[in-house]
């Protein structure tokens, strides 16, 4: 009733392969990038874009990242941490090499080196799966991290091994360093995530996308209907490994603008972006946005609520915070497998049929 | 979709928080996590002070004060979002005791002209006014405390180091690297062998790092480690017998949580301090009777007089004392960020200060100044008596080695001005 396919006809092959075949579907999105693009912008305050939008649009890339290489080509990766890291450290470097190139060539540079180290830490997932792969990257993990706080030259010789973001621009506006505006915050890493994200739909309906599901499905049959192994893991490798570059690069020159490799990108990081494509769905896109949404907003709202609103201790908070948050990923598990992008789905099914039961 | 904006309505309610014309002293606390145990006595001793002046003396001028809480449980990312939370309420200064978040409140508190105090932590070549205009870690940083460590070490060795060895362990973040450059600069000039070894967050695993201490044997072992870490750090050397005269910790590693898990084997550990242990002091009888016995403690109400707490009681006298003399300097008892970062460079802390505030001898007298943010770089070296389990300062308030420390903040903050295209100041 409110929702439906029917009088929707495709009269030309380019409707019927569009991204929203459904022409609510697409409103839908048009508002959503309507809102984001011309209403947010105008209304964002520094506590909004700091605490909320800006870590749930990079988190958000992130987990489109590990989506392609774990939910869409079935490779477990606890790496992302380290990934991260690397995109964090060589925006760093190239933005203090040549200060006069602009900042969203460097971000976009930062992860296709990304991709670069993605692919060499991709190779064992030629030979091995499952969960010894999970512990290949936990070791590129580990040994990133331990790369970026032993070389000096990685943080430029800094006393304390921190790096800081100094100040850029793009067209005239300062989009990094403490005297950025909320909106430019915002935005920067909403053309990132848009970008992402469009792309990585793109990619995942096409012929890339179907090779990985392939291997993910079963590899064997993969390789015998034609799939080349060794293209399809190192290419979701190096896609996954530059989205996740892209966002380790602007969770480091624009949301925190300093950091430190075992502090900000620990393996907390890792498994955090883990639980988002889990909770949020493995693949599937809007999963990645429902899990980042759901990792980022649900501890600031419940603190809020907590101590803002009821005026309790913040470490009672704090704990159960943790509590909460861990019951609702156990919840979700148990309950719904596929995460929020099969419940969105289902609500779909609900509301095509709504009124009717059947 | 639909269920993202209403949680965004939801947050829009709560983030437009009433704004109340009080003194607002936010506390970045934090009571979870691997480093609760240092974090608690202090943001205890930081509210209790202030709820002392509020309940005794009515605020500070006249003016009631509010201590606005934010738990960030050492995490940077939390860090964020409470001093974007805390800064649209009028928050005078922001005190985060973590090293890793004032890195990033560097660079924000001179676009927000709201002033950082990271009291012996933080960016050490902060104390260099002439760069950094909105950050302060007076009164003593922690080049100040590798030199005076250094010092106390060659004292004992009967004036020389030359050919001992020194080994620093060390968290391995920006806290635990920052003494690093002093302390390869003193190896030079003392001629004792150094190295360092780093100990991972969380820190509850140390053999193999005690393993390397056991088989290189240094003379003396300077630690820099923070909550759970301490402990493990104090147990593990009582467990190879390693020499508690010859081990000392920095001031953030020499509470009574540290030692008192390794029992009788923890006699003797030192630690440094920049300001006085025990509970004998005035202030704390007032705490006692109009915080803690009138229910207004802001925790369990039972950790004054433990050496973090009082550290907590330390910087809320220091920001009270700063806010006086920006009241006193503007001739009006509501103040702004900036009156309280103008006031923070003019602040000098004597004796008579000090006594007022129930607190004589507590610490080192020192003098903030336009060019020096840093104040005198005075320390101690406390020592733990197991038997009595109690610490005390068996030296008295030292001057670190300015030859060997002002390079090196010139040279560090130097760094940081050209990086981020900073003018000198003070001229």
């Amino acid at each position: 009733m409110i929702y439906r396919e029917s009088g929707d006809y495709s009269t030309t092959y380019a409707q019927d392969s569009q991204t929203f075949p459904i022409r609510f579907d697409r409103y839908r999105f048009y508002a959503v990038v309507f809102v984001a693009y011309c209403i947010i912008p105008f209304i964002i305050n520094d506590y909004w874009a700091s605490a909320i939008f800006v870590p749930f649009l990079i988190y958000a890339i992130a987990a489109i990242g590990l989506n392609i290489l774990t939910g869409f080509c079935g490779q477990v990766s606890l790496g992302t941490g380290g990934f991260m890291a690397v995109g964090g450290y060589s925006v760093y470097k190239l933005m203090t090499s040549f200060p006069d190139v602009n900042i969203a060539i460097h971000v976009l540079l930062a992860g296709l080196i990304t991709a670069g180290v993605g692919i060499l830490f991709g190779l064992p997932s030629l030979r091995i799966k499952g969960f010894y792969l999970a512990v290949a990257t936990l070791a590129a993990q580990f040994f990133l991290v331990w790369l970026f706080n032993r070389v000096p030259w990685f943080y430029n010789y800094s006393a304390s091994g921190m790096i800081n973001s100094p100040e850029r621009t793009i067209f005239g506006y300062i989009v990094t360093g403490p005297s950025t505006e909320a909106w430019a915050k915002y935005l920067i890493c909403l053309v990132f995530l848009t970008l992402c994200a469009v792309l990585a739909r793109n990619m995942t309906r096409g012929t890339l996308g179907r090779k990985w599901m392939a291997i993910r499905d079963m590899d064997i049959a993969a390789e015998i209907i034609g799939v080349d192994p060794l293209k399809a893991k190192l290419s979701a490798f190096a896609i996954s490994s530059f989205f996740i570059g892209i966002a380790g690069a602007l969770f480091f020159a624009v949301y925190l603008g300093a950091a430190e490799a075992g502090d900000s990108f620990g393996i907390t990081k890792s498994f955090l972006v883990l639980f988002m494509i889990i909770i949020g769905g493995l693949g599937s896109i809007f999963g990645s946005f429902a899990g980042a949404a759901f990792m980022v907003l649900m501890p600031v709202l419940l603190k809020n609520v907590l101590v803002g609103q009821l005026g309790w201790a913040t470490d009672l908070a704090a704990h159960l915070e943790f509590v909460i948050v861990g019951a609702l990923i156990i919840i979700f598990l148990i309950m719904e497998p596929h995460g929020l992008a099969q419940l969105w789905r289902l609500a779909k099914e609900k509301l095509r049929l709504w009124p009717f039961p059947h | 979709m639909k269920l993202k904006i209403a949680t965004l309505a939801v947050g829009a309610v709560m983030a437009a928080a009433p704004v109340m014309a009080d003194l607002v002293f936010p506390s970045l606390s934090y009571r979870t996590g691997p480093f609760a145990a240092g974090g608690i006595p202090f943001a205890d001793g930081y509210s209790d002070y202030f709820t002392l002046l509020n309940e005794r003396d009515g605020g500070i001028g006249g003016e009631a004060i509010r201590v606005p809480e934010c738990e960030t449980a050492y995490n940077t990312e939390k860090g964020v979002e409470c001093y974007e939370a805390l800064k649209g309420e009028g928050a005078l200064v922001f005190q985060p005791l973590s090293t890793g978040i004032t890195y990033q409140l560097i660079p924000k508190s001179a676009a927000d002209d709201i002033p950082v105090h990271s009291m012996g932590y933080g960016r050490t070549s902060a104390k260099n006014g002439k760069v950094f205009s909105h950050v302060f870690n007076y009164p003593v940083n922690y080049w100040d405390g590798a030199s005076v460590g250094v010092n106390h070490f060659k004292e004992q060795a009967g004036g020389s180091l030359e050919g001992k060895k020194i080994t620093l362990l060390h968290f391995n973040g920006a806290y635990g690297k920052e003494p690093i450059p002093t302390l390869t600069k003193l190896a030079e000039v003392e001629g004792f062998d150094f190295n360092a070894i780093p100990i991972d967050y969380p820190g509850q695993e140390q053999k193999s790092q005690w393993l390397q201490i056991r088989r290189e044997r240094p003379d003396y072992v300077l630690f820099w480690g923070w909550g759970v870490m301490n402990q493990v750090a104090v147990q593990e050397a009582a467990n190879i017998r390693f020499n508690m005269e010859n081990f000392m910790g920095i001031w953030w590693s020499g509470s009574e949580n540290d030692v008192i898990p390794a029992g009788a084997g923890a006699n003797g550990y030192k630690a440094l301090q920049f300001h006085n242990v025990g509970s004998d002091f005035p202030v704390f009888a007032d705490i006692q009777k109009y915080v803690v016995d009138a229910g207004k403690a802001a925790g369990a109400g039972d950790q004054v007089g433990t050496v973090l707490y009082n550290r907590g009681v330390y910087a809320a006298f220091l920001a009270a004392e700063a806010a006086a003399t920006a009241q006193a300097a503007t001739g009006n008892s509501s103040i702004t960020a900036g009156d309280m970062r103008d006031a923070m460079e003019a602040l000098e802390i004597n004796e008579a200060k000090m006594a007022a505030a129930g607190l004589p001898g507590f610490g080192p007298t020192f003098t903030v100044t336009c060019e020096n943010h840093g104040g005198g770089g005075m320390a101690a070296v406390s020592q733990w008596d197991a038997a009595s389990q109690s610490w005390s300062l068996i030296s008295d308030f030292s001057a670190s080695d300015s030859s060997i420390v002002d390079p090196l903040i010139m040279a560090d903050s130097a760094a940081y001005a050209t990086e981020n295209n900073l003018p000198e100041r003070c001229n």
